[in-house]
C-alpha cells in the first residue's frame, strides 16, 4: 500500500515552479490517505502520563539502575574497580572531548567525586569500604539519571504541531520572491515531499494496545525530525526517542527535544554505570507503556550504505520489558511490536562530512582528510532545514511489517505468526522447564537474532531510488575500468578519466534495473514507481537528483552525453546504499 | 530440565538407538520411527538396529505425541528426510522447544525441477545446516548440535566416548549435558555451532577418502598423508563457508576423523573400502542398508568449492571416484602427482 499523507484526501503537490513537471508522474500514482489522531486526548498519552510523574520516575530509574550496577559488579574489589574507571574516563572526556551540551559543572563534579574516592579507598574495614562506595555508585548513577531523563510539555507539543508549519510557510513567503507567494499555501511544508510506504493502519491498530519500538536507519540529523514528524502525521502519540547529546548542543534543537519526550544519550560515555543506566531508563519508560523510537545503528551511517552492524543495548531493552510484562501481566501482557524504517534521500546535506569520516576510519594512512563541516550551531542548523525544506526532493519512509521481538510477523490484533501463518506464543520464547524465565545469556542472544532480523528487513524494504541506481552503475563501471585499483585508488583519479559513454551507461543502467525488477519480484527489494518506467525517463531522473544540491555533483552529464563524475567521494556516498545485494555482478 | 520429564529422540538409526538408550539410562525416553512396522518391532522385540533398546523408551510414530510430550527432542535421522520431518513436526512445536540434532549433512534448496546433479556450482545461501533448516522452517530458536566420534556401535557397547554439544545459548548445552552426560560419556560444550556443524559434514569426506587408501594397502605413511592433507583442505573450504578453525581442531573436527578415517564401524569409511575394492558407487548405494551423509556431502563440497574457487583437489578426486568411476589407485597417482604447497596454511 501506498501512502502519501495530506489534506482531506486530496492530491496536491505544491513546489518549485521548475520541479513541477518533474514530481507530477511521479506522484500521481501515490495514492493520499489522511490520518486522524488516534487518542485526542493528550493526557491519555503514556509519555505524558510518564511525564507527570516524572521525578518518582527517575527516583525508580535511579534504584533499578543501581541495583542492576550491584549485582553486575558484586564481587571483591569490582565496584571500586569500576568507579576508578569511570572516573578515569571521565576526567579524560571532560579534557579532551568536550561538547557544548555538557553541564557546567562537570569539572567539579567529578573532581569531587575523584577525591571521595581515595579518600574511600583508605577506608581498611571492608564493609565499611563497600558502602561508601555504594553511595559513590549513587551518586554518580543520580547525576547519569537526570541527565538522561527527557520531559514531554503537552503545550509545548501543541504549539510545535502549529508553529512548524507555519513557520515553514513563513519561511517561505519571505524567500521566494513575490511569484511564488500565492502558490504557496500554508499547506506547503515536508508533507509533501515524503513518501509513506507500509502497512501504516497495522501500526496505527497496534499502537492502542501494545507498545511500538520505531527503529529506521540513519544517515542524516534529519532523519529524527522526519520520523517525529512522520508519527504525529500517521496519528500516533508522541513517542520517547533516544537523542544524540550532541544534538542538546544547539538551543533550539534542544528547547523542542527536551520538552518533547526525547531522552539524551552520550557516546562518548562507556562506562558500564552510565550503560546501566540508560538501558534501565529506555527498559521502565517501555515498560510503563511508552511507544519508542531510536536509531539502533547507533550514529549516521557514514557511508551512505544501510547499516548492517547494530548497536544492542537499547534494543535488548525492549527484550527485558517484554520479558517483565508477561512476569506481571501473564497472557494478556503488552507486546512489543517492533517496526523498521528504511529512510532513503536523493540528496543527504551532510554526505560530504560522512563520507569523508567513514573514509578516514577505514582508509590508510595517506588519505588525507578535508576539514569537515558540522551542523555545530543554531545557524548551521537553521540554514541546513531551511535548505532542506526549500530544496531536497523526495524522500522515502519504508515501514516494514510489524514484527515480534522473534521477527514473526504481527497482526493488527497483536497476533504473532510464523513463517507457515501458523500463531505463535510469544511468552514461550521465555519459558524454560515449564516457568517463565530470566536468563541473561539467553537474551542476550535473542537480541542478537532480533538485531540480525532489522537488518534482514532495512536490506528488503528498502526503496531504491533513480539516483541510487545511477550511482551505483556509474561507480561500479568506474571500478571496472580500473580494476587495479583499490577504492582509494580510484576516489583519486582525476574527473577526465571518469567519463563514461552515454551509451553503455544506459546498457548498464537498464541491466542493473532489470535484476533489481526481478528482485523486487522475489520481494527482495522495494523500488519506486518511476523505478518501473522506461530506462530513459530512469536515467533522466536519476542524474538530475542525484545529490542535487551539492556544491560538486556526484554526477553530470557532458555536452556529448556522456557521463562523468566531478565528485567520486560523494558518487561513491551513493553508491554504497545499494551495497550487499550482489548487483555488482550485472555490471 | 526436570528429572521426571521424558526426553524425545526422532530417528532410529544406529546413532539414534544408541542415542535413546543412553539417555534411558537416567530419563524416560520416547522414541520416534517413520514407519509404524519398525515401532511395532521394537514394541514386541525390545530390538532394533543390531542394538537392545531399552524396557523403559516408549516408542511411537506420531510426531505430534513427541512434541507434546517432550520439551526436549533429539532429531538424529538422515539429512534427505529432514526438512520432510520438519514439515510434520512442526506444526506442534512452540518456542519452548529445544532441539539438539545429530545429523550430518548439508540440506541444498533446489528450485522446482532442479537437481543436485545438473548443478554447476553451489554459493552458501543455497544450502543450509540442519541448525539452519530448523529456524527456517519451525518456530524453534533453541537449537543445538551433538556432534563428536560417536560411532553409534561403540556407544552401544557401553564404550567411553566423549561428544560436544554445540548452540548459541548456554541453556541448551547445560540441559543436553545434564542430559547425556555420564560416567561414560564426556559431554563438552561451544558457541560455535555453526563451525561444528561444517566439520561434523565435512569430516565424512575424509572418511570416505581414508577407507579408499585404506582398502588399497598401500601403508600408514599414506593413510597419514591423505588425512592430514584432506583436513587441511577441509578447513579452508569450511572457513570460506564461514566457520571457525577452532571447530575443526576439537572433537567435532579432528576427533570425530580419527575414529571415523579408521574405523569399519564407519558407514563412510566403509564405502571407501568397498571403492578401493573395485565396487562402484551404485552396487555400493544398492547393497548398503543404511545411508551414508558422505556421499552427498562430496558433490555439494565440490560445487561450494567451485563456487568460492577454494583448491580443492582431494574433494575433486574422491568426487571423481565417486561419480565418474575414477579408480582409487588412479586418485591416489594424481594425488601423487599434484603439487601441494605449504604444510600447514590455516593457522
Amino acid at each position: 500500500m501506498l501512502i502519501l499523507p495530506a489534506n482531506k484526501g486530496f492530491l496536491f503537490f505544491k513546489n518549485m515552479e521548475q520541479n513541477e513537471a518533474d514530481k507530477s508522474d511521479e506522484l500521481k500514482e501515490y495514492v493520499i490517505q489522511e490520518y486522524d489522531v488516534i487518542e485526542p486526548d493528550i493526557t491519555k498519552w503514556p509519555i505524558y502520563q510518564l511525564s507527570a510523574r516524572r521525578y518518582e520516575f527517575i527516583e525508580e530509574v535511579k534504584r533499578a539502575s543501581l541495583e542492576k550496577s550491584l549485582q553486575h559488579f558484586k564481587g571483591s574489589n569490582l565496584l571500586s574497580d569500576e568507579l576508578a574507571r569511570t572516573v578515569y574516563q571521565e576526567r579524560i572526556r571532560i579534557t579532551q572531548n568536550p561538547w557544548k551540551a555538557d553541564a557546567e559543572d562537570e569539572k567539579e563534579f567529578w573532581g569531587d567525586i575523584k577525591n571521595e574516592l581515595v579518600q574511600v579507598s583508605r577506608i581498611d574495614d571492608a564493609p565499611a569500604r563497600n558502602e561508601e562506595e555504594k553511595k559513590l555508585a549513587q551518586n554518580i548513577i543520580s547525576r547519569y539519571a537526570n541527565e538522561i531523563a527527557g520531559t514531554f510539555d503537552d503545550s509545548i507539543y501543541r504549539f510545535a504541531k502549529v508553529a512548524i508549519p507555519f513557520g515553514i510557510s513563513r519561511l517561505l513567503n519571505s524567500t521566494v520572491g513575490k511569484n511564488f507567494k500565492q502558490k504557496l499555501s500554508q499547506q506547503f511544508g515536508i508533507r509533501d515531499r515524503v513518501i509513506f510506504e507500509g502497512d501504516i493502519d497495522t501500526i496505527r491498530e497496534l499502537s492502542k494496545q501494545h507498545t511500538v519500538v520505531i527503529v529506521p536507519t540513519h544517515i542524516s540529523n534529519l532523519d529524527s525530525m522526519v520520523i517525529g514528524w512522520a508519527i504525529q502525521e500517521i496519528g500516533l502519540p508522541a513517542f520517547i526517542y533516544g537523542a544524540g547529546l550532541n544534538l542538546f548542543g544547539i538551543k533550539l534543537l534542544a528547547f523542542f527535544m527536551n520538552k518533547l519526550g526525547a531522552y539524551k544519550v552520550d557516546r562518548r560515555k562507556k562506562n558500564q554505570l552510565y550503560l546501566e543506566t540508560l538501558k534501565t531508563y529506555s527498559e521502565l519508560a517501555v515498560h510503563s507503556g511508552c511507544h519508542s523510537l531510536f536509531f539502533p545503528g547507533g550514529t549516521r551511517s557514514r557511508s551512505g550504505g544501510i547499516e548492517k552492524h547494530l548497536k544492542l543495548g537499547l534494543l535488548g531493552t525492549a527484550l527485558d520489558a517484554q520479558y517483565m510484562n508477561y512476569v506481571n501481566h501473564g497472557d494478556v501482557a503488552k507486546k512489543m511490536i517492533i517496526v523498521p524504517v528504511v529512510m532513503n534521500y536523493h540528496f543527504v546535506l551532510e554526505a560530504p562530512n560522512l563520507i569523508e569520516e567513514h573514509l578516514k576510519r577505514t582508509g590508510r594512512e595517506f588519505y588525507l582528510m578535508e576539514k569537515p563541516d558540522s551542523l555545530s550551531t543554531s545557524t548551521k542548523m537553521a540554514r541546513f532545514i531551511f535548505k532542506f525544506l526549500t530544496q531536497t526532493s523526495r524522500l522515502y519512509l519504508s515501514f516494514a511489517p510489524c514484527m515480534d521481538l522473534f521477527g514473526n510477523r504481527v497482526d493488527k490484533y497483536g497476533v504473532s505468526y510464523d513463517n507457515n501463518n501458523r500463531v505463535v506464543d510469544v511468552q514461550k520464547y521465555f519459558v524454560s522447564d515449564g516457568i517463565l524465565k530470566d536468563d541473561q545469556q539467553r537474551n542476550a542472544q535473542y537480541v542478537k537474532m532480533l538485531g540480525d532480523v532489522i537488518v534482514e528487513r532495512y536490506f528488503k524494504y528498502n526503496i531504491v531510488m533513480t539516483s541510487q541506481l545511477v550511482a551505483f552503475t556509474a561507480f561500479e563501471m568506474i571500478k571496472k575500468n580500473f580494476k587495479r585499483l583499490d577504492v582509494f585508488g580510484i576516489l583519486r583519479l582525476p574527473p577526465e578519466d571518469t567519463i563514461l559513454p552515454a551509451d553503455e551507461f544506459m546498457k548498464t543502467c537498464e541491466r542493473l534495473r532489470d535484476r533489481l525488477l526481478q528482485m523486487n519480484k522475489e520481494e527482495k527489494i522495494k523500488l519506486t514507481h518511476t523505478m518501473h518506467k522506461s530506462i530513459e525517463h530512469i536515467v533522466e531522473r536519476g542524474l538530475q537528483q542525484v545529490g542535487l544540491y551539492h556544491d560538486r555533483r556526484p554526477l553530470a552529464r557532458k555536452k556529448n552525453g556522456d557521463i562523468m563524475s566531478p565528485d567520486l567521494k560523494l558518487l561513491y556516498f551513493y553508491h554504497n546504499r545499494l551495497e550487499g545485494y550482489g548487483l555488482e555482478k550485472f555490471v | 530440565m526436570s528429572e521426571n520429564k521424558i526426553i524425545g529422540v526422532v530417528g532410529t538409526g544406529n546413532f539414534g538407538v544408541a542415542l535413546a538408550n543412553l539417555i534411558a539410562e537416567n530419563h524416560e525416553v520416547m522414541l520416534y520411527a517413520r514407519r509404524p512396522e519398525v515401532v511395532e518391532q521394537i514394541r514386541v522385540t525390545r530390538e532394533f538396529a543390531k542394538q537392545k533398546v531399552n524396557a523403559s523408551i516408549i516408542a511411537t510414530n506420531s510426531l505430534q505425541e513427541v512434541a507434546e510430550r517432550c520439551t526436549l527432542i533429539f532429531p538424529v535421522i538422515p539429512s534427505a528426510f529432514f526438512s520432510e520431518m520438519l514439515d510434520n513436526l512442526s506444526p506442534f512445536l512452540h518456542p519452548d522447544h529445544i532441539l539438539i540434532h545429530g545429523t550430518k549433512g548439508f540440506y541444498v534448496k533446489l528450485k522446482e525441477e532442479e537437481k543436485l546433479e545438473d548443478l554447476h556450482s553451489l554459493s552458501r545461501d543455497r544450502i543450509q545446516t540442519m541448525s539452519e533448516l530448523i529456524r527456517e522452517k519451525t518456530v524453534v530458536v533453541r537449537v543445538g548440535c551433538l556432534s563428536g566420534p560417536n560411532l553409534a556401535a561403540e556407544l552401544a557397547l557401553h564404550l567411553p566416548a566423549g561428544t560436544v554439544i554445540a548452540s548459541p545459548f548456554n541453556e541448551v548445552i547445560r540441559i543436553g549435558r545434564k542430559t547425556l552426560r555420564s560416567d561414560r560419556l564426556q559431554v563438552f560444550g561451544t558457541h560455535d555451532i555453526t563451525g561444528v556443524e561444517l566439520a561434523g559434514v565435512m569430516k565424512n569426506i575424509v572418511a570416505i577418502g581414508s577407507g579408499a587408501v585404506t582398502g588399497l594397502e598401500i601403508g600408514e605413511n599414506a593413510r597419514a598423508l591423505f588425512i592430514s592433507r584432506a583436513f587441511n583442505e577441509l578447513i579452508r573450504i569450511g572457513t570460506a563457508l564461514g566457520g571457525d578453525v577452532k571447530a575443526f581442531l576439537g572433537l567435532a573436527g579432528i576427533g570425530d576423523i580419527i575414529a571415523t578415517a579408521s574405523s569399519r564401524f564407519s558407514r563412510n569409511y566403509t564405502v571407501g573400502l568397498r571403492l578401493a575394492a573395485g565396487e562402484n558407487l551404485q552396487r555400493i548405494l544398492e547393497t548398503s542398508d543404511e545411508v551414508a551423509e558422505g556421499i552427498n556431502t562430496v558433490r555439494i563440497t565440490k560445487l561450494l568449492a567451485d563456487h568460492y574457487k577454494v583448491k580443492a583437489p582431494i574433494t575433486n578426486i574422491i568426487y571423481r571416484v565417486l561419480f565418474h568411476d575414477l579408480s582409487v589407485s588412479n586418485a591416489v597417482d594424481y594425488l601423487m602427482k599434484y603439487q601441494f604447497d605449504r604444510d600447514v596454511d590455516f593457522l
